[in-house]
């Protein structure tokens, strides 16, 4: 290690790329794809909740990870269910 | 016929046999219309995220239905009329469940956790949105 550090310019070439960034984030996988995922149900105000900000707002899915096709049903839910008054518009 | 899940908010006021009776009323409705309802669910008096016609309260029924497109809008017509219904709404579905909701099966496993730590302290898990009041 020291031998190389000594060798000095660049700090990683193509022989010693880390295998995982020491602070790097892992790609998260959505939630909802995969077969023991939840169903997302405009019912089920518990699994919503989780993605909707405090203020009452739909989180967005490069937060929460959840895919381009699942986030759209997601917001169908969430918006079903604010018009029966399970959940928020808004949180004052 | 298509399968629609259909949900009402009635007023606060009245006593849940009322409630049960407007179920009867819906159902029978969509038979006389045509269609065939299955699952029905009474989900109580529940806190409102957000005011209602000045209520904070409702109570929350839901109806499993299969119906022609005409029977739902012969249902709903007469809906708007009923004034002990605060909110309704119709939402077709590509198949109908048979279990108990979310909602209920949620609150069935309440009671139990509840009733197994009898009197204990009462942790509640947080988080939890039963009401919009501040």
């Amino acid at each position: 290690m020291a031998a190389k550090a000594a060798k000095g310019a660049p700090k990683f070439n193509i022989s010693n790329i880390p295998a995982r960034r020491p602070f790097g984030r892992r790609r998260k996988v959505c939630p909802f794809s995969g077969n023991a995922s939840p169903k997302i149900d405009y019912k089920d105000v518990k699994l919503l909740q989780r993605y909707i900000s405090e203020k009452g707002k739909i989180v967005p899915a490069r937060i929460t990870a959840v895919s381009a096709k699942k986030q759209r049903e997601l917001a169908k839910a969430i918006k079903l269910a604010r018009e029966l008054a399970l959940l928020p518009f808004a949180v004052q | 016929m298509a399968y629609y899940e259909h949900v009402f908010i009635a007023r606060p006021e009245i006593s849940p046999q009322q409630v049960d009776a407007l179920i009867e009323e819906v159902t029978n409705t969509v038979k006389e219309l045509g269609g065939v309802t299955s699952r029905t669910e009474y989900w109580g008096l529940r806190n409102l995220t957000y005011r209602i016609r000045k209520n904070r309260k409702g109570h929350y029924a839901l109806i499993n239905i299969e119906a022609p497109t005409n029977a739902v809008a012969e249902l709903e017509r007469r809906l708007r009329i009923n004034e002990d219904i605060m909110r309704f709404k119709t939402i077709r579905v590509e198949e109908l469940e048979e279990e108990p909701s979310p909602i209920l099966a949620r609150r069935d496993r309440d009671e139990r956790r509840r009733a197994r730590r009898e009197g204990g302290r009462d942790g509640e898990d947080g988080l939890e949105f039963d009401g919009g009041e501040d």
